[in-house]
């Protein structure tokens, strides 16, 4: 049996028939459900997040949109992004930490530039979940051929039924952003894997705390980083052909987030014809193919005159399947239908997650335990392809590791930085020292520092004292951030990181990137 | 002098290796797709490493039944190079121009000493040095091991100074009888930048061709 519940509260519930005025269907609660979880709708995170600087001269995009944009002059950018797959790998460490790892690049490669380094920053508690974890980046990030270049683990007693995997992902382009604004209306398209059951509700599982004993096993996606590779060889060349008006990629509630999410930015509305989606299985509810989390799929907008030939050669090319599913429109809304029958009629205002402001209370002071684990970094470092597409010039055993830009004397330092047992202790003084420290190791190496972006683990939400540590951590951040001049342009937030009642220490983890001029002055 | 690259879908290591040969022969190397049948006249073609295929089934398997090999096969029995370098090297064992095959890495003596039921490491990342000549490129494979029956028919290449991944006899690399067909399981085009951990991908190439 699928495990999958609604967590709309009743308040919600009530604030939903206002909306609408009418109760909504079984598809369009699901449909709330997944957009106002907390892993879609940031709604405890997201009055705090705004406080955070993220403006710079060289700053080209900023939080939210599929990552962050730098400028690095000569027309040359950086796309990066850090993110958190904590609740999938604890419940599946392998699947859970290779579809992290292929959720980041997407979110690289949806806005036209191309992976050239991962980074992971990884807690635990356990030794087992460290190597299935280690191995399953390993093996996406080797088999699509993105060296790995940092990694960094650590162990407190606190992650042993919570673990932490950060993922973040650098890339490079010299050519045009795309994001997921549309300019102007065009159809949709539907582009990678087939749709299936897995996955379905991983965004409402990920905003739950856990009991030891569920089995949430079919909420985690499978991944298949052969898949991956070939649709971001496709979306790249397809970015060339000038057809692309918006893109996204289907993460967190699948096909309902990418699509509402263009038409909102876009301010349009948006007609899906479900019965066209591509489908793995058999009997599958409406429902459910438009909550699957299936891995690599993206959604493009595509004009209304582009070039078929152009373009159909290069699905073609790359046997991928490539499906018109819909278009925007005028009409202001989340329109679904098929097989005769409408599922879906939303306006999209009344998706607009509520925010709010939870109290949050300073907690009794709590202890942090070193976990007794001995594992030796070198075997673990051993395991990743760290030096495929040629450009690495410092890896792994180097702190920040240093990745040229290809063809170019150019170097990006990047590193991540995390202190869990100063962040228990004092979360505003621990975020000013994880952001000094990732400033001061990219100055270490005469980079210069650009942006950051950060990936924020706290426990449950609702309880005041984690709250509390949010806060703190933010108003640290935001302290220390404009006193370095030293933007965040992108950044997660991994909140309900609590099982059988114990919550994480508040663990916020900072990806740094830094420009190196000419990285002569590195190569002796 | 021509060189070509043979792209697979999920060949990963090809803008270096394009890099590596257009530095080498001071002319870039043409492209050719797994689908062609008819390939364009090259002194030297270059079967790239990564997961050709996602390596579904077994390494190199489906590759070495791709349209393309049909044409490689005739050039490399005209005589033309060939080399294959990481997954390369497991296609042209898999369509059988080079003898032997290659199996998962075999290195659990070198895990952590901690007793678990799964420790599993078949993948390693890292510079090795070959024999002869103390050449230092790096590996990045998960299944290198080769493997032949006798191995002491095999014309060999290389071997490892110090074997990472179990192979008989320490093997790193094999010619084919004639001497124009080459499959390595290092990286020469990991090797070759003024920042990698050293310039002998050169060498390789300098052995190979002249």
């Amino acid at each position: 049996m699928i495990y999958y519940t609604i967590m709309l509260s009743q308040k919600e519930i009530q604030l939903i028939k206002k909306r609408l005025n009418r109760e909504p269907n079984e598809c369009e609660l699901h449909v709330f459900n997944a957009m106002w979880s907390e892993h879609c709708s940031y709604k405890s995170s997201k009055y705090w997040l705004k406080q955070l600087p993220n403006k710079a001269p060289h700053v080209i995009c900023g939080p939210g949109e599929n990552a962050g944009v730098v400028d690095i002059g000569d027309n040359d950018k950086i796309v990066f992004k850090i993110e958190s797959h904590n609740h999938p790998s604890y419940i599946e460490p392998y699947q859970g930490a290779a579809t992290g790892v292929g959720g980041i690049m997407r979110d690289i490669f949806t806005m036209g530039a191309r992976p050239i380094a991962n980074l992971n920053s990884l807690h635990f508690g356990r030794y087992w979940s460290a190597s299935d974890v280690v191995k399953g980046i390993a093996d996406y990030g080797n088999c699509i051929g993105v060296p790995t270049v940092s990694s960094k683990c650590h162990f407190y007693t606190c992650y042993r039924d919570n673990p932490l995997v950060n993922a973040m992902t650098v890339g490079y382009t010299n050519g045009k952003i795309f994001t997921s604004i549309p300019t102007k209306k065009g159809k949709v398209y539907y582009v990678g894997a087939k749709t299936g059951r897995d996955g379905i509700g991983g965004a409402v599982m990920a905003s739950e705390k856990f009991e030891q004993d569920q089995n949430l096993r079919p909420t985690v996606q499978v991944g298949d980083p052969f898949y991956e590779k070939i649709l971001l060889e496709a979306s790249l060349e397809l970015f060339e052909t000038g057809a692309v008006i918006a893109a996204q990629d289907m993460g967190a509630a699948g096909l309902t987030s990418s699509t509402t999410e263009v038409a909102l930015k876009g301010n349009y509305g948006i007609t899906i014809d479900i019965s066209k989606v591509p489908l793995r299985e058999e009997g599958m509810e409406p429902w459910e193919i438009l909550l699957s989390e299936s891995q690599e799929r993206m959604l493009f907008v595509l004009d209304y005159n582009f070039d078929q030939k152009s373009v159909f050669a290069i699905f073609d090319k790359w046997d991928l399947d490539c499906i018109e599913i819909g278009e925007l429109t005028n009409h202001g809304k989340f329109l679904v239908y098929g097989w005769n029958k409408i599922y879906c009629n939303i306006p999209l205002e009344a998706l607009d997650p509520p925010e709010l402001k939870r109290k949050f209370e300073k907690p009794e002071p709590r202890d942090i335990w070193p976990a007794d684990i001995n594992l030796k970094m070198d075997w673990l470092w051993e395991q990743y392809d760290s030096e495929v597409m040629g450009n690495t010039i410092k890896g792994l055993e180097h702190d920040p590791a240093i990745v040229r830009i290809p063809n170019s004397r150019k170097a990006i330092a990047m590193t991540t930085t995390s202190n869990a047992a100063l962040c228990l202790t004092d979360p505003r003084q621990g975020a000013v020292e994880i952001v000094t420290e990732c400033y001061t190791k990219l100055k270490s190496v005469d980079a210069t520092p650009l942006a950051i972006t950060n990936c924020l683990n706290f426990g449950n939400p609702e309880n005041k004292g984690v709250m509390y540590e949010f806060v703190e951590t933010i108003e640290g951040m935001k302290e220390v951030c404009n006193r370095l001049n030293f933007p965040v342009v992108s950044g997660n937030v991994s909140f309900y990181n609590e099982t059988s009642g114990r919550n994480i220490a508040p663990t916020p983890v900072i990806g740094g990137i830094g420009l190196i001029e000419d990285y002569s002055c590195i190569v002796q | 002098m021509h060189s070509a690259i043979v792209v697979f879908p999920g060949s990963n290591c090809v803008a270096e290796m394009e890099r590596f040969l257009d530095s080498y022969f001071k002319q870039a190397p043409a492209m050719i797709w797994h689908k062609d049948t008819e390939v364009p006249e090259a002194d030297l073609y270059v079967l790239p490493g990564g997961f050709s295929y996602g390596d579904y089934l077994r390494a190199g398997a489906l590759a070495s039944i791709s349209p393309v090999m049909e044409a490689i096969k005739k050039k490399a029995k005209k005589g033309n190079k060939v080399l294959g370098v990481c997954n390369g090297f497991q296609i042209l064992c898999e369509t059988k121009l080079l003898p032997g095959t290659l199996r998962i890495n075999d290195n659990k003596t070198k895990g952590p000493i901690i007793p678990i039921a799964t420790i599993y490491r078949n993948f390693i990342c890292k510079p090795v040095l070959l024999e002869p000549h103390d050449y230092l490129i790096p590996i990045a494979h998960g299944e290198g091991n080769y493997y032949h029956s006798k191995p002491t028919s095999v014309n060999v290449a290389f071997t490892y100074k110090d074997n990472p991944n179990g192979s008989i006899n320490d093997i790193a690399g094999i010619f084919n009888k004639k001497g124009n067909v080459l499959g390595m399981m290092p990286h020469p085009e990991r090797a070759f930048e003024d920042y990698h951990c050293s310039q002998d991908g050169y060498k390789i190439l300098d052995m190979f061709i002249q």
